[in-house]
């Protein structure tokens, strides 16, 4: 049982750390609103007013909002096929017995702790430089025309670059969740004459739903955000997405309103996300 | 027991695993490999990379051209000291929520009596600003305590629920998109936010947060203290009950119970939590983007200075990337199960 002078510290020991958070996501959030309804920039600042839904209006019926909301979805989904589609392989084929396991998996997840920026500069120069990058090469010895990727494909070539750097992190969750997968459920399956598709598709893909439930939220969460791979690759033009949208009203169009505005729409759509997330963590929480 | 494998399929899957692990890992290589060669080599890595001569000519270039060190510095600084002052946050709350942990919401209003109360104070915040014309440039004082009404409800709720519902709230504020959060940050840092900018006794204006460490360390603290708290919740959960009970017994006070019974415990869990944060920090490049730009920009910051690039670059590009990554990545290796832990909030097991 809890002391009542345990309980008091408790409640006091919490505190900090809820007054912290609740100043973090309280106060930006309304300044944000104040800001979305004032017409506001930064290189004419004495003419500030109160806007109505002006700066919402502008930034929806902005040529951009429209293709950005589209790249901001298609790169999510992207990502997520590229992930979970190879995670699912990789974990798979990380799970069984090999020389060297300890090792392979080292190289596998390596990708996940390379800073944006240095992912981004390094695949497109070295990797998808259209004359004298790695792709270019391998494409000229079979005897094909090298694709300059940046310029033909931006949003899929950034879509490649975020997928790389995220297919360690399902892989990992996957191959942790099907080294839980019990041994003697394997046993069953193999006396009872299964095959190896029928044991993937009535025993792996059901023990993995949930755990690419939550790769697939969490994932979305942190891509609806991607941001420095557009910026550094200079693609925001034509693959931007909403982040970048908003960044790009603040920095190139000083427009403090809109980007507020442009803002507050990005967190109603992380938050659709984010509801479903929290329930699921939620539920695990209680079991 | 477990299935036989025999040779040969081992063989196969040894194979297969390789493969695609070299794939994975292709670009970092070739990145180590390029950082080795001179410039005009670096061009034409895939047709001759082992035959051209080797240098190390490029760190030196690189250190010299724009300091290096500098940057390693500003992200060493950044990332280990927003870790301590978020642990310094994070274990007083993971300790509360673990061991003494509150079953019951303090105040049993239904949800719609605090969706009514909070969305009231929301409008009625919103009803007065819109009063004033939206201008809170001169009345500092008023736009503070419009904050405080539409924050104030929020935190009684949260402040009154029980802890499985805290810790998500806690949650949730990883989840809010930077997108939303830029401008509001942005212009505290840039001192131009035109709430609360001259307080008659202290201008705001006069306090640049913008690529200095006082701004970027408690920053990049509250971005990731979502994180430690479950992490570290996660790990304090894990230690029995019965030893605490058992110190209590022995006559044990709350304190010394914290200091000899818990804390030992508790290093191993606050060690990981250390490592991933700092991880996380390190390659942090939202804000790192916006908010820096010189004296207290770290590496990601320094990278993205070649996306605009004059000549040739690739070596001294590679160079400074692998003097980037390779501190980091070293110390990932051995934080896998901590960034399952850390980035599932506990939904994977």
């Amino acid at each position: 049982m809890a002391t009542r002078q345990g309980q008091a510290l408790g409640r006091l020991a919490v505190a900090p750390a809820v007054a912290a958070l609740a100043a973090w996501s309280i106060v930006p959030l309304a300044l944000a609103f104040y800001y979305a309804f004032l017409h506001y920039r930064l290189d004419d600042p004495d003419n500030t007013f109160f806007a109505h839904g002006a700066n919402f209006y502008y930034f929806v019926t902005d040529p951009f909002f429209i293709k950005d909301l589209f790249n901001t979805v298609a790169l999510v989904l992207l990502v997520l096929i590229i992930t979970v589609a190879g995670g699912v392989g990789l974990a798979i084929l990380l799970d069984r017995p090999f020389w060297g396991q300890g090792i392979v998996r080292v190289l596998v997840i390596s990708p996940f702790f390379i800073m944006p920026t240095v992912s981004a500069l390094v695949w497109k120069n070295l990797m998808m430089h259209p004359v004298y990058g790695f792709f270019a090469h391998l494409s000229r010895s079979v005897g094909l025309t090298p694709i300059d990727w940046f310029a033909s494909f931006p949003l899929i070539s950034v879509g490649i670059i975020v997928g790389w750097q995220w297919l360690p992190f399902a892989t990992l969750i996957l191959l942790t969740a099907l080294q839980s997968l019990d041994e003697e459920q394997k046993d069953a399956s193999d006396m009872d004459g299964a095959g190896k598709l029928d044991f993937f598709r009535y025993i792996m893909l059901p023990h993995l739903m949930r755990p690419i439930t939550v790769v697939i939220l969490i994932e979305t969460i942190f891509l609806l955000n991607v941001f420095a791979e557009i910026k550094v690759t200079s693609v925001g033009g034509i693959a931007g997405n909403l982040t970048y949208l908003v960044f790009s009203q603040l920095n190139d169009s000083n427009d403090v309103g809109e980007a507020a505005a442009g803002g507050l729409i990005a967190v109603v759509l992380a938050n659709f996300v984010a509801m479903f997330l929290v329930r699921l963590i939620g539920r695990n929480l209680e079991a | 027991m477990a299935r036989k494998t025999t040779t040969g399929q081992m063989a196969v899957s040894t194979v297969i695993a390789w493969a695609i692990g070299f794939i994975m890992f292709f670009p970092i290589l070739w990145t180590a490999l390029a950082a080795f060669k001179t410039e005009t080599d670096a061009y034409s890595l895939p047709e001759n990379w082992w035959q051209t001569p080797w240098t190390t000519e490029n760190f030196g270039i690189v250190q010299d051209r724009s300091n290096y060190l500098r940057y390693v510095f500003n992200t060493t600084v950044i990332a280990v000291v927003s870790t301590l002052l978020g642990l310094v946050f994070a274990i007083p709350a993971a300790w509360s929520m673990a061991f003494q942990p509150e079953d019951k919401a303090s105040v049993s209003w239904p949800g719609y009596v605090w969706i009514v109360i909070i969305l009231g104070c929301f409008a009625a915040a919103a009803a007065i600003a819109y009063s004033v014309g939206w201008g809170m440039a001169d009345r500092p004082l008023l736009g503070l305590a419009l904050i405080l009404l539409f924050g104030f409800p929020i935190v009684a709720w949260v402040w009154t629920r029980r802890t499985g519902d805290k810790l998500l709230w806690m949650l949730s504020t990883k989840m809010m998109p930077p997108a939303g959060a830029l401008i509001p940050i942005y212009l505290i840092f840039n001192r131009n936010g035109l709430v609360f900018k001259d307080w008659g006794w202290i201008d705001l204006r006069d306090y640049n947060l913008i690529d200095t460490f006082a701004g970027m360390i408690p920053l990049m603290m509250l971005l990731n203290l979502p994180i430690v708290i479950w992490m570290l919740y996660t790990y304090f959960k894990e230690i029995p009950f019965g030893i605490l009970e058992a110190a209590r017994m022995d006559g044990a006070g709350l304190w010394q119970e914290l200091a000899n019974v818990l804390a030992p415990m508790a290093v191993p869990g606050i060690a990981s939590t250390l490592l991933l944060n700092v991880i996380l920090s390190w390659n942090e490049a939202f804000w790192t983007l916006n908010l820096t730009n010189k004296y207290a920009a770290p590496l990601s910051f320094f990278i993205s200075e070649y996306s605009s690039p004059e000549g040739q670059f690739w070596a001294k590009l590679s160079a400074a990337s692998l003097m980037a990554i390779a501190p980091i990545m070293v110390l990932g290796w051995f934080s896998q199960r901590q960034l399952v832990r850390g980035l599932t909030f506990g939904a994977v097991k």
